[in-house]
């Protein structure tokens, strides 16, 4: 795999094939949380930082234990654990955040008061098991699920920030009645998603 | 006491439109919109997030008693994910065109928080028949949102209803033009905040 297309892959993951905007994945913590600027960038980094663990170790996890076949390496040739892909990757995803929770916590306490909170919250968002599923899906190699994860955490990250930026200037808006608080959140997510669909005439 | 007064058959009712997931308590949006673009993959995902809230939160309910306060979390996800792959295994085998359409979204019900919303504040607390009934309606009130969101996307996105044509052959010949922006993301957002509105404009009158 060369350099352009891994460049093309991370830019795409983080536009166009936005996890969130275009794939919908992370959108109850997506709502609740960008009320406020802090906590969305908290939560933002969060995301990227547990995306970019979880995905490469959830693609060993399944090239090497689950695959049709994965288990040749222990003479067991026929075997095939793919149909317990869903429950092994959330067990993974649930184990490598308390392991990060605690690593953090040990070394460094500056980050983990600033994400010590959110990562309990980042065990059910859908953006990490759906980024998971989808290297499966796609057939992705392993370089290829590294720049995936990251690249799908920055995106849900800058959609974040942003929608907390212009929730912020909402405040001030005079809205019709019924039409604030979700509704005009989810429209300006549609506008939002539309922006972002922008980038899909560009080709490295 | 009349049957629609019953705590059982209010269970079931209230989430379907007073209490909606999506639209009230803006839960499980995640999936509920990706897969709107056709009526037949949102009624299959439909059924899917039905059968899961409701045999889910049956389940959790009988054992309510002997699950551990502080290791429930992970009783309560392998109970839900037995079943998605249950759910998942039977799409698979019988309605293969449409497993492989719906792709990743069957199995992210294990992180649908309306499933594990509703395990977590209703059936840990209330008794199994109540609490079935209240994973079934939570999940026809989740079933509902996506119908009506799949209607209008494919209806004016690609003038069809389950894949039949329903736009006449003469609005075209007069120019009538399918609206592409409807099977596109962006469109999703935009209905389902029209919709909140609608309702939140409905319910206060």
């Amino acid at each position: 795999m060369d350099m352009e297309n891994l460049i093309g892959l991370f830019l795409n993951s983080v536009f166009v094939g936005n996890i969130l905007l275009s794939y919908f994945l992370g959108m109850c913590s997506f709502v609740a949380v960008s009320k406020n600027m802090d906590t969305a960038i908290g939560l933002g980094f969060a995301v990227v930082f547990v995306l970019s663990i979880t995905a490469p170790v959830n693609w060993l996890v399944f090239q090497y234990l689950l695959s049709p076949g994965a288990l040749r390496w222990a003479g067991l040739e026929s075997i095939d654990l793919s149909f317990l892909k869903l429950i092994t990757f959330i067990a993974v995803i649930a184990a490598i955040v308390q392991m990060v929770e605690m690593v953090i916590d040990r070394y460094s306490p500056a980050l983990y008061m600033a994400l010590g909170v959110f990562l309990p919250l980042i065990a059910v968002n859908c953006a990490i098991l759906g980024a998971s599923l989808f290297m499966v899906e796609r057939n992705y190699t392993f370089i290829e699920t590294v720049v995936f994860g990251f690249g799908a955490g920055v995106g849900w990250l800058m959609a974040i920030v942003s929608m907390a930026a212009i929730r912020i200037k909402m405040r001030y808006a005079n809205l019709p009645e019924g039409l604030e608080g979700f509704g005009i959140t989810m429209i300006m997510t549609g506008l939002m998603a539309m922006g972002f669909m922008l980038f899909s005439g560009i080709t490295l | 006491m009349k049957l629609t007064q019953s705590p059982t058959f209010r269970a079931f009712s209230e989430p379907l439109a007073k209490n909606n997931p999506v639209f009230i308590q803006s839960l499980g949006i995640c999936s509920a919109l990706a897969v709107t673009v056709q009526l037949n993959t949102a009624i299959v995902m439909a059924l899917a997030m039905t059968f899961v809230t409701a045999f889910s939160s049956l389940t959790i309910s009988a054992m309510r008693n002997v699950i551990p306060r502080n290791v429930r979390m992970i009783v309560e996800l392998s109970v839900i994910a037995s079943l998605v792959i249950l759910a998942d295994e039977v799409l698979r085998a019988f309605f293969y065109d449409i497993s492989k359409q719906l792709s990743v979204f069957v199995g992210l019900i294990i992180t649908n928080c309306i499933v594990m919303g509703r395990a977590e504040t209703y059936a840990l607390g209330n008794p199994p028949l109540r609490s079935f009934m209240d994973g079934l309606g939570n999940g026809a009130g989740y079933g509902l949102v996506l119908v009506t969101v799949a209607f209008i996307r494919e209806l004016l996105g690609a003038g069809k209803l389950f894949g039949f044509s329903v736009v006449p052959q003469a609005f075209y010949d007069h120019g009538y033009l399918n609206m592409g922006f409807m099977q596109l993301a962006p469109a999703a957002f935009i209905i389902i905040g029209l919709l909140v509105w609608l309702q939140k404009s409905l319910m206060k009158g």
